[in-house]
């Protein structure tokens, strides 16, 4: 927005710690992650946001106690609690709950009129005495304003009262109301001229205040038309902007610098925002559907081809830093022809290149997206170099130093690896990576063998914890003293600490993401700071010991306590029998009903791009390149479901049960149903005639439950609570996506790094997606408690919907020995289970699987079991008739 | 006991006489109670506590109101126009470590009162009007930190109990007659939120403005207090209790305070007042900084333009009092600027929207 008045400061509120606007982060507050919560915020401050705006309005949640223990939590991070806070909510309880966590000077959002003055002025006087600053929004007793007057009138009104009761005028923030304009319907042409009109007047009328707006609305009606929406919100807030409009909750990225935006497109936009005469709406139709499908902004893109006519160093550069792989090897020909030697095109303008990439890279300007694509033109360039160079027998290229990857024994998960291996190549490193499953021999013999510089160990599974600390052993007794990265989902800097860095003398470095390991590789390999990083890291290390040995035990009630206060379900409202009981099975589900409801956060997040779909698209810093990302994304999965590259199987189980305790008894075997049309049944052979809930026939469930001490009124949750000791149903599935493999090996083939971690990415989003189908179709045919269901995608990925399905080895049940006895009960007369194999860690196989239990009663929710104690785990043990210390190994996690 | 309001109009006085010149606060309670050389029996007096009351400095204004008293005389003698009462720690919850929780109403009560009494005494003598604040401390619970590493959500107190706690101990010192209530020695910026709102609300209930003074202690060299905020954070959070004066109290000495009274300085819209200790403890815990050393110090902020009401903190006597009431007696005052009306906002950083 460089062409706004310079006086103006525009102010950025983050938007993503709001569970009504945020998907995922309401999925993190209602399965109690605050720890990954208070990311997400964390990350909103280091993108730019000068404030952020915390929200917990959900009806499934308590919000009071969401807000507090939130705004608790970042209240404990500096690097987020630098910024100002905004509360918002519509329940006022829960705006003073807030107030009273937050030690600045914060925003209240919102009080209005809506309820009559003396409400308005009771909650002005609060915020006054808490010192916040407050979002006014532009309602009345008659409703929200929508015309030009209305919206002076009611805020001038607000200004008098507020003032009247000695409320600092610049304390205060009007919200007159942003509305969709170009919706066909006449009195909504003038909307946006309202607003801008009405923002002015107040402002000549009421000095000092501050105007907000949610910028959204007002191009609701071109909704999947980015070009256009962001077209009309820069020339909206061109005019809005120097009426006095200084502050949204919106993404400053959905926004064009309004000179570079197509004249005929803004001329239109314009038409329809100062609704200068009754056909502009007609004429931005008409214009906005050649923007149609486009995903960039509407500056023109002709001088495209450009950069062909440029020298040949440069064009390498240019086809690295944009990941154009279309002439590269064309180009590294071109050089190879006029170097001495094939091997100075890599050492020379090939690695200039690289090196552009990892300093856009290092300093935030260029995503992970493109540097893998990056990436890719280089391993085809050097590619295209290698037989010369062996042919020539030259010695390779020097790189900054050599790095074996691993995903260690029991774990399959590689796209983080990948990842990182391709960053790092990146940036001058040569990478060893043997792949996923990998036993600690293996590792420690191809490190000794490739005069490995340092080891780098990747795992999802919380059971690949435990294997890295083997490894390190390992690499102990193997006398190895290169440095080992640790790298992860479930890895985390204390565990580091803890666990893995007492069992080597080596430096042990916790790397949080790609973007953290070139940093770290980079002063391992230098020789001037290895030893001092090595040196500060152990420092760091022990201290987080220390700090651990020191603390007082945490706050944990005796099991019997967290018992006699489980949750109590209303058995009254407990689901009916299922409709079709039994296993189903499904060997084919059609993938393109699957595309339609993928929840693509997560997809960007692999990526590691922050922000929520769809508003990511816009984003002022990411935007571009999850753009650019999600059209790739979009056209490979029209080509998976065109050429059938993947199959999608899954099986589903529903069984009678019954809670004793904290277990589960399921008669699995039980068969009073039928075989049912879509072939499921239960094999004969399995069926026993006899159905006796009181014994404790059927496989025994053992589950967790919470044991932290909990605030009056909050129960210690486990998920035998949520299933009736007196008779009730339970289900079971998994669902697997199969198929990938040749299509891997074909980009592997190619050096396409970039096409082989997509592909793997989508696959994992295809079964998400389906176990999100099954888990409808379960709720509205197979058990059938909801037939009327009707949810849109959206309430779909917000789980609006009766019922969970935790999965063993997350929060809710966290131990991945659930799995064996789950597939077991699905598993047909052959044993198999949608064709998915556990490793010994427990991990399914192919990657991207998902299983978990079905629970239907209305009052079950997601939790995280958190900590537990010793007397709990001994009495796990004996409830799964494992030893202690077996026990222990699965559920370290969840020791303290 | 008796209500004992203090005279009206203490916010304009106030006002009206730092106009003129720098005014003086008093010094520190602890290091002259020390000189005493108490015992047990002189802390405990007759009240038969059953806990040792021995170090309980706010008591002694019930068993031994003497040793109060005359420090207060001290104070007043070498040139100080504000008391501070001895209620730093005459609350709930620091009280309950003596067993002393019930007494909390009467030791405010009778610290105010006697402060009252003596300041009254003193400006009988000359006609120059002197001023009872009646302190309140931080309370050793802090609602922004987390004392469980494992667990930086948890609070060992919450807001409204706090809230709670302030507000008895505002009750007794406004009823015992100070004119203003000193939130000193801040070192948690929520925590005196809360005891803002709990004055404030105190005040309401007697229908009187007892204006707040309001003092901040930084725990690091860069300027913060214990809960992150920075000396400008700290005001925009605190401004709405339109505070008669603002500033800083013990943390360092004075040269490591000078950058941060600074930036008040230039920020607020009210009084500055700052009273530091007298310079850093020695190896052995005690303060050898001299009168004439802090006073030189102190003489460069006033020297500045930057300070309202200067005093002393931790090992401060009422020689150093007597000696900085010398060192700034022809200094003029800092004139209060008027920053421009903007929106001020403040997480542990201040953060101004543009007009």
């Amino acid at each position: 927005m460089t062409d706004l008045p310079a006086s103006t400061q525009f102010v950025n509120i983050g938007e993503r710690t709001n569970v009504t606007g945020s998907a995922a982060f309401k999925k993190l507050i209602m399965a109690d992650d605050y720890e990954a919560a208070v990311t997400v915020a964390l990350n909103q401050v280091e993108n730019g946001a000068q404030i952020i705006d915390v929200n917990m309005d959900e009806g499934l949640l308590d919000a009071v106690a969401a807000m507090t223990t939130f705004l608790k939590r970042i209240a404990a991070e500096p690097d987020i609690a630098r910024v100002p806070i905004m509360v918002d909510s519509s329940k006022w309880e829960v705006i003073e709950a807030g107030l009273k966590c937050v030690s600045g000077k914060p925003i209240v959002n919102s009080i209005s009129m809506k309820e009559g003055e003396e409400k308005f002025l009771a909650e002005a006087r609060k915020c006054m005495a808490y010192g916040a600053a407050v979002v006014v929004m532009a309602f009345d007793e008659t409703g929200q304003a929508d015309t030009e007057d209305r919206k002076v009138e009611i805020c001038e009104r607000a200004y008098k009262l507020l003032t009247g009761i000695g409320f600092p005028p610049e304390d205060i923030i009007f919200d007159p109301n942003i509305f969709a304009v170009a919706t066909g319907i006449e009195e909504h042409n003038n909307y946006a001229v309202d607003f801008i009109q009405a923002v002015r007047r107040i402002r000549a009328s009421c000095p000092h205040v501050h105007f907000s707006g949610g910028l959204s609305n007002l191009s609701f009606s071109f909704r999947g038309n980015e070009p256009v929406r962001r077209a009309m919100h820069s020339v909206f807030l061109y005019h809005a902007i120097p009426a006095g409009l200084d502050m949204a909750i919106v993404n400053a990225g959905q926004l064009d610098v309004y000179d570079q935006i197509n004249p005929e497109l803004r001329q239109a936009c314009e038409d329809v925002i100062l609704n200068r005469d009754p056909d502009a709406t007609e004429r931005l139709i008409a214009v906005a559907e050649r923007y149609k499908g486009q995903k960039g902004n509407a500056a023109d893109d002709a001088a495209a081809l450009e950069w062909r006519g440029w020298p040949v160093a440069k064009r390498l550069e240019h086809a690295l830093v944009r990941g154009i792989d279309a002439f590269i090897v064309e180009d590294t020909e071109e050089a190879r022809q006029q170097a001495a030697k094939p091997i100075e095109v890599i050492e020379g303008p090939l690695m200039d290149g690289m090196n552009v990439v990892g300093d856009l890279f290092g300093s935030g300007k260029m995503f992970l997206p493109q540097v893998v694509k990056s990436a890719r033109v280089m391993k085809k360039a050097v590619a295209h170099l290698l037989p010369f160079i062996e042919a020539a027998k030259e010695p390779g290229a020097k790189g900054k130093g050599r790095i074996v990857l691993a995903t260690v024994k029991g774990d399959v998960h590689d796209i983080g690896k990948n990842i990182v291996g391709v960053v790092l190549q990146c940036n001058g490193f040569e990478i060893v990576d043997l792949g996923v499953m990998v036993p600690w021999k293996t590792i420690i013999d191809a490190a000794v063998e490739h005069k490995a510089d340092m080891i780098g160990l990747s795992g999802l599974i919380t059971p690949s914890l435990d294997e890295m600390v083997t490894v390190a052993e390992e690499m102990a007794r193997a006398k190895l003293t290169v440095p080992l990265l640790i790298g992860g989902a479930t890895t985390s800097r204390v565990h580091t600490a803890l666990r893995i860095d007492p069992a080597y003398d080596g430096a042990v470095v916790h790397v949080l993401d790609a973007s953290r390991a070139v940093g770290v590789c980079t002063q391992l390999v230098s020789e001037t700071q290895a030893a001092d990083f090595a040196r500060r890291t152990k420092t760091e290390y022990e201290e987080v010991r220390v700090k651990r040995a020191n603390a007082s035990g945490s706050n944990l009630v005796p099991l019997a306590v967290a018992r006699a206060n489980a949750f109590r379900a209303d058995w009254a409202l407990k689901p009916p029998a299922p409709k079709r009981p039994g296993v189903h099975r499904y060997d084919d589900w059609d993938l393109a009903d699957l595309a339609e409801v993928i929840d693509w956060t997560p997809f960007f997040r692999s990526w590691e791009l922050a922000g929520n779909f769809p508003a990511i698209l816009d984003d002022a810093v990411v935007g571009e390149s999850a753009r650019a990302l999600w059209a790739d994304a979009r056209a490979m999965l029209a080509t998976i479901i065109e050429k059938k590259w993947l199959t999608a199987r899954g099986v589903v189980g529903l069984w009678p049960a019954h809670a004793r305790g904290d277990d589960l008894f399921v008669q699995h075997r039980h068969s009073d149903d039928h075989r049912t049309p879509d072939g499921g049944s239960v094999p004969t052979h399995f069926r026993v005639p006899d159905l006796d809930r009181t014994n404790e026939a059927g496989t025994r469930l053992a589950m967790l439950r919470q044991q932290v001490a909990k605030r009056e009124g909050r129960a210690n949750l486990c998920l035998a609570d949520f299933v009736d000791p007196a008779g009730d149903w339970i289900g079971g599935f998994a669902v697997a996506i199969h198929g990938i493999d040749p299509h891997l090996e074909r980009f592997r083939a190619a050096h396409d790094d970039y096409n082989d971690i997509l592909l793997k990415a989508l696959a994992d989003r295809f079964a998400e997606a389906f176990a999100e189908r099954l888990h409808q179709h379960v709720r509205t045919t197979l058990w059938g408690y909801a037939p009327d269901e009707q949810l849109t995608n959206e309430a779909l990925i917000r789980e609006q919907y009766r019922g969970i399905r935790p999965a063993p080895g997350y929060p809710a049940c966290p131990d991945h020995l659930l799995k064996p006895p789950l597939f077991a009960m699905l598993a047909d007369d052959r044993g198999d289970v949608a064709g998915i194999t556990l490793t010994e860690s427990m991990a399914m196989l192919p990657t991207a699987a998902v299983s978990g239990f079905y629970f239907g009663h209305p009052q079950a929710e997601y939790f995280g079991v958190a900590q537990i104690g010793q007397d709990q785990l001994a009495d796990y043990a004996a409830r799964r008739g494992v030893d202690l210390a077996d026990a222990e190994r699965w559920l370290r996690p969840n020791l303290s | 006991m008796a209500t004992n309001f203090a005279p009206p109009g203490a916010r304009d006085a106030l006002l009206a006489a730092a106009l003129e010149r720098i005014l003086i606060t008093d010094g520190a309670f602890g290091t002259e109670i020390q000189n005493w050389k108490l015992s047990e029996e002189d802390y405990a007096g007759a009240l038969a506590l059953g806990h040792d009351q021995k170090g309980n400095n706010d008591i002694l204004a019930l068993t031994k109101p003497a040793v109060p008293e005359s420090i207060h005389r001290g104070y007043f003698a070498a040139g100080a126009d504000i008391a501070e009462t001895n209620t730093f720690s005459a609350n709930r919850i620091s009280q309950a470590d003596y067993g002393a929780q019930t007494l909390v109403r009467e030791i405010n009560h009778e610290s105010a009162a006697m402060a009252r009494r003596i300041a009254d005494e003193f400006t009988a003598q000359d006609g120059r009007r002197r001023f009872v604040a009646g302190a309140i401390g931080p309370t050793n619970k802090t609602l922004s930190l987390s004392p469980d590493v494992n667990d930086p959500g948890y609070r060992e107190i919450e807001f409204d109990e706090l809230k709670d706690v302030y507000r008895e101990q505002a009750d007794a010192l406004i009823a015992g007659g100070c004119d203003f209530i000193l939130i000193e020695t801040v070192f948690d910026t929520l925590n005196a939120k809360a005891g803002i709102m709990a004055a404030q609300e105190a005040a309401d209930a007697v229908g009187r403005d007892v204006p707040l003074m309001l003092s901040m202690t930084l725990t690091d060299l860069s300027g913060r207090n214990l809960s992150g905020h920075t000396v400008e954070a700290f005001w925009h959070a605190v401004r709405h209790a339109r505070p008669v004066t603002i500033g800083l109290n013990c943390s360092f000495g004075a040269e490591q305070l000078r950058p941060h009274v600074k930036t008040l300085s230039d920020a607020c819209d009210t009084l500055i007042m700052v009273y530091p200790n007298a310079g850093l403890p020695n190896e052995l815990g005690a303060y050898d900084e001299a009168p004439a050393t802090t006073a030189a110090l102190v003489r460069e902020w006033a020297a500045a333009g930057q300070v309202n009401i200067l005093g002393g903190c931790c090992g401060s006597t009422p020689d150093h009092i007597r000696a900085i009431a010398e060192a700034v007696r022809d200094l003029p005052p800092r004139s209060i600027p008027t920053p421009p009306v903007r929106t001020r906002l403040a997480g542990l950083e201040p953060f101004t929207m543009a007009a």
